[in-house]
């Protein structure tokens, strides 16, 4: 299939690449910008690894097109923070080993800082229903909740 | 070497951001899927349709004529004549003549993108006389049932057993007729559970590569890259050294990434397409339908007890069916079983069953949750009807250190008791109930283990250190590893690095499984660190002219052992590091070996529900575990561990099974289908880690990956119990069971 020209905007670069029409944005993302920190975990939308943001709006990448993209403010796991200036759920997920094999962990964290975008200060239930699109197989989710809740304190101005 | 008599450690005790941390966070950790290769080809696998299907013929002509397709293989392009379990791994890797269950890989096709790749799988026709088929471990055990693979029963299976049986035991000891003559109470009920998926988030990947000249590269996402050399090799026909395996960093396993499923394919498909490096990654419903599930299982249990609560005999027959090939951990299920009491008289038998399913593999604990459900509800029903705390008949009837076993072997070092105390204590205990809310607890056990092992380590030119290990880092074991090398040395722990290494840097290794890894290569790095501790005790020696006996190594040096062996100061290892080169050269130091001193691990965990009278739907309103960790050298990543085996436990026994239509097919293959537990399913769950030191390990160490899963099957049914006088003995405990249960 004729492929698609598509020009947007990840993680505040502008970037190109061709689309097949048929091919996700998560597979535009890895294998045509070698973005590789979203992972594909169900292809379905059920485990919320490959979220990522578009225009704003957190989404499954493996749910858009890549053509779809066109236009758009993209932003990946690898635009949150880099090694001199994490995200405090960065540093707070690797302080209360919120990860144990960290397959999940990209798109957990591109959620829950979306979460703490809007709700500064959100309860446990609250973070237990936005996460709930995530799926860690790992961790029973309780230390995720912690790392989220501390992170958010600590953007509060709350932390110790 | 035991070095934990005084329990005063610098390091091990403490939480420091594991090593590969900020990999994981950043994203830029690189897992199976996230590598490729110059000239790399994708690939898709063509997957039967039926349950249990002769192929009368693969006609691969359509897609071979598309135009960037480089290669198609079937099983006419791997060798023949395996035997045992290597011909079982090349059956379950690509069909032969039969389609033994639904998703059975029957061709594979690589091409220049991963669409092309699946539009020409789609154009591979294959032709099939679809068989009869059975399902359900009680159908398939049956005398009548479709003969799945005549023949493939072994040598332990008694004449004139239904076809479908290919292993069967019986083992025991005492009186058991004296034994439950002596009971007050006897009851025998029967239980079911159903297949379970691991579930790791991470689908199967690799990368693989193989020339004419039969040498061979992959890149996979596995738990042990020495048990996917020597399968991959098996099953092509290669000689084992000639294939080199990079692990990737791996997204989950928990017992489903110790063996092979489709990387044979992706190196035969190389070798077809003339040696190019073909990438092969399942989708999730290829990982549902076609890897290793758990076993279903169905169980009757017997127990006797007298009116103190004493356990005067027990037996278990347990069948399990663990898909199409020989492998459901019936054995380890009935190992494990009685594995907390003490018994006088206990007798065991078991079936290993064939179904059209796809083939088991491990799953954290192989078969002791399974025993753990039927058994433990039975104890909890008992301790009901005699109105005794089910915590204090396990204290009364606990197995202690140097007890006999319920399977022979007589218990080393245990913390049974001192688990079951610590539960009692705790605060949970004491936490008010409401209306429909219950409370139930449950015991489990987990051998662990220690198995092969190959570690190497080396001390840098600045006097750092590296370690070199063989199994894969699954959930913070490079953080346990660095730790005690690290305090083994007396430097930082910053100033180690742990690489998880190929096949061609090490002797061989078993995987990340048993419970091991912490265990086993943690013990092999000490050996290895005390090895370099002695030739840079020598190095000081020699420069200083003394004996190397009078030199001794504290807090990172070496330093004369006492006022006669000469007044020096201490040289610190950045000092002998530093001039290595001058001294006798590299220092550094290894250990190989089939590792022993294993601790065997007990928990128990208590569960409150709350059971909605209307739908059926139990929400867990609070969780505790309580396990004996022998040591905890990172305790964050222990606790990670207890808490991830309640909440896989917990999916196990509330919502999680296989589904099949009256075909044969799997009809959940999705996790929206196949619903593990999500974040607002669960409580926090609360840990208490006991710590009875394993004299074997150098810190005490005993594994706690396994021992969190088996509990929780059993406590949830037996709070469900409380909760509303309903007993369930069939998993899962699903809204639409618990409502026809409470309706009577």
């Amino acid at each position: 299939m004729t492929k698609v020209h598509v020009t947007t905007t990840v993680n505040g670069d502008p970037v190109e690449f061709l689309a097949d029409p048929r091919e996700t944005l998560l597979d535009s993302l890895r294998n045509s910008l070698g973005l590789t920190g979203s992972k594909e975990g169900c292809g379905t939308g059920d485990c919320g690894a490959c979220s990522v943001t578009m225009n704003g709006t957190l989404v499954c990448s493996c749910l858009v097109l890549g053509v779809e993209a066109e236009g758009a403010q993209i932003e990946t796991i690898e635009g949150m923070g880099g090694d001199t200036q994490l995200h405090p759920l960065q540093r707070k997920f690797v302080e209360h080993a919120a990860l144990q094999c960290g397959f999940c962990t990209p798109g957990i964290l591109v959620a829950a800082k979306k979460l703490l975008e809007e709700n500064a200060n959100p309860t446990e239930t609250e973070i237990r229903y936005w996460l709930a699109g995530n799926l860690c197989r790992c961790t029973g989710y309780d230390k995720i909740i912690r790392a989220v809740q501390d992170a958010a304190a600590e953007m509060r101005g709350e932390a110790a | 070497m035991a070095k934990d008599e005084f329990n005063v450690h610098n390091l091990v005790g403490t939480r420091p951001d594991r090593p590969d941390g900020l990999d994981k966070v950043t994203g830029r950790a690189r897992y199976g899927a996230d590598i490729s290769a110059p000239g790399m080809l994708w690939a898709a696998v063509v997957r039967s349709p039926h349950a249990h299907a002769r192929i009368l013929s693969i006609d691969t002509s359509k897609a071979e004529a598309l135009e960037g397709v480089k290669a198609v293989v079937t099983r006419a392009d791997f060798p023949t004549g395996l035997t045992g379990e290597d011909w079982n791994l090349q059956e379950n890797t690509m069909a032969g003549d039969v389609a033994l269950y639904d998703g059975h890989a029957v061709a594979a096709v690589a091409a220049t993108s991963q669409l092309l790749a699946n539009d020409a799988a789609r154009l591979i026709e294959v032709e099939y006389e679809v068989l009869p088929h059975v399902i359900d471990v009680d159908d398939a055990i049956k005398p009548d049932a479709p003969a799945i693979r005549p023949g493939s029963a072994d040598a332990s299976v008694p004449e004139g057993m239904a076809p479908n049986v290919v292993r069967y035991m019986e083992f025991g000891h005492g009186d058991l007729e004296d034994g439950f003559a002596k009971a007050d109470l006897v009851c025998e009920k029967s239980y079911k559970t159903e297949a379970a998926h691991q579930g790791y988030i991470e689908p199967h990947a690799c990368m693989g590569q193989l020339g004419e000249d039969g040498k061979g590269e992959m890149w996979v996402c596995t738990q042990g890259q020495w048990f996917i050399r020597r399968m991959c090799s098996a099953v092509l026909g290669m000689e084992t050294s000639q294939l080199r395996v990079t692990p990737s960093e791996i997204g989950g396993g928990f017992g489903g990434k110790t063996t092979i499923f489709m990387e044979p394919l992706s190196l035969a498909l190389s070798r077809k397409a003339g040696g190019k490096p073909v990438k092969l990654v399942m989708s999730r419903a290829e990982v549902l339908r076609a890897t290793g599930p758990t076993a279903s299982a169905s169980m009757d249990v017997k127990i006797g007890m007298t009116r103190d609560g004493t356990m005067t005999a027990a037996r278990a027959e347990f069948r399990m069916q663990g898909g199409a090939f020989p492998g459901a951990p019936v054995d380890m299920a009935l190992y494990c079983a009685f594995a907390p009491y003490k018994l006088p008289a206990v007798a065991h038998i078991g079936y290993d069953v064939l179904a059209n399913r796809p083939k088991c593999a491990a799953y954290r604990a192989p078969g002791s949750p399974m025993g753990a459900f039927a058994v433990e509800s039975l104890v909890d029903e008992m301790c009901r009807e005699l109105g005794l705390d089910p915590i204090d008949v396990r204290l009364k009837n606990g197995v202690k250190s140097g007890d006999k076993s319920s399977y022979g072997p007589k218990f080393g070092s245990i913390g049974l008791t001192e688990v079951l105390e610590a539960t009692k204590a705790h605060p949970n205990l004491a936490a008010p109930l409401g209306p429909n809310q219950g409370r139930g607890a449950a015991a489990g056990y987990w051998f662990n283990h220690g198995g092969e092992t190959s570690v190497s380590m080396a001390i840098s030119e600045d006097g750092t250190a590296q370690v070199s290990v063989g199994t894969p880092d699954i959930g913070g074991s490079r953080a346990s590893i660095a730790l005690m090398t690290a305090e083994t040395l007396g430097i930082p722990y910053e100033n180690v690095r742990v690489n998880v290494v190929e096949t061609g840097a090490l002797g061989v290794n078993e995987p990340t499984h048993g419970s091991r890894a912490t265990f086993a290569s943690g013990k092999a790095a000490v050996v290895a660190a005390e090895q370099a501790i002695g030739e840079m005790c020598r190095r000081a020696a020699n420069e200083w002219g003394i004996d190397p006996e009078a030199v001794e190594w504290v807090d990172g040096a070496a330093q004369p052992a006492g006022p006669n062996a000469g007044k020096f100061p201490p040289m610190s290892i950045a000092e002998i590091a530093g001039k290595m080169g001058s001294t006798g050269g590299p220092i550094s130091g290894h250990h190989e070996g089939n590792l022993d001193g294993v601790g065997a691990s007990f928990g128990t965990h208590v569960v409150d529900v709350e059971v909605d009278p209307e739908t059926g739907r139990t929400t867990i309103l609070r969780y505790l575990v309580v396990q004996d960790a022998g040591r905890a050298i990172h305790p964050s990543y222990v606790e990670g561990q207890y808490q991830g085996g309640a909440a896989q436990g917990i999916g196990w026994a509330l919502n999680e099974e296989y589904v099949y239509d009256d075909q044969g097919r799997l009809a959940n293959p999705v996790f929206l289908d196949y619903r593990v537990p999500v974040a607002s399913d669960l409580p926090m769950i609360d840990t208490v880690i006991v710590e009875v030191p394993n004299p074997g390990h150098p810190f005490g160490v005993r594994g706690v990956g396994e021992t969190g899963i088996t509990p929780p099957l059993p406590a949830i049914a037996n709070a469900i119990q409380h909760a509303t006088g309903a007993r369930l003995r069939h998993l899962p405990m699903t809204p639409a069971k618990v409502l026809a249960a409470l309706k009577g």
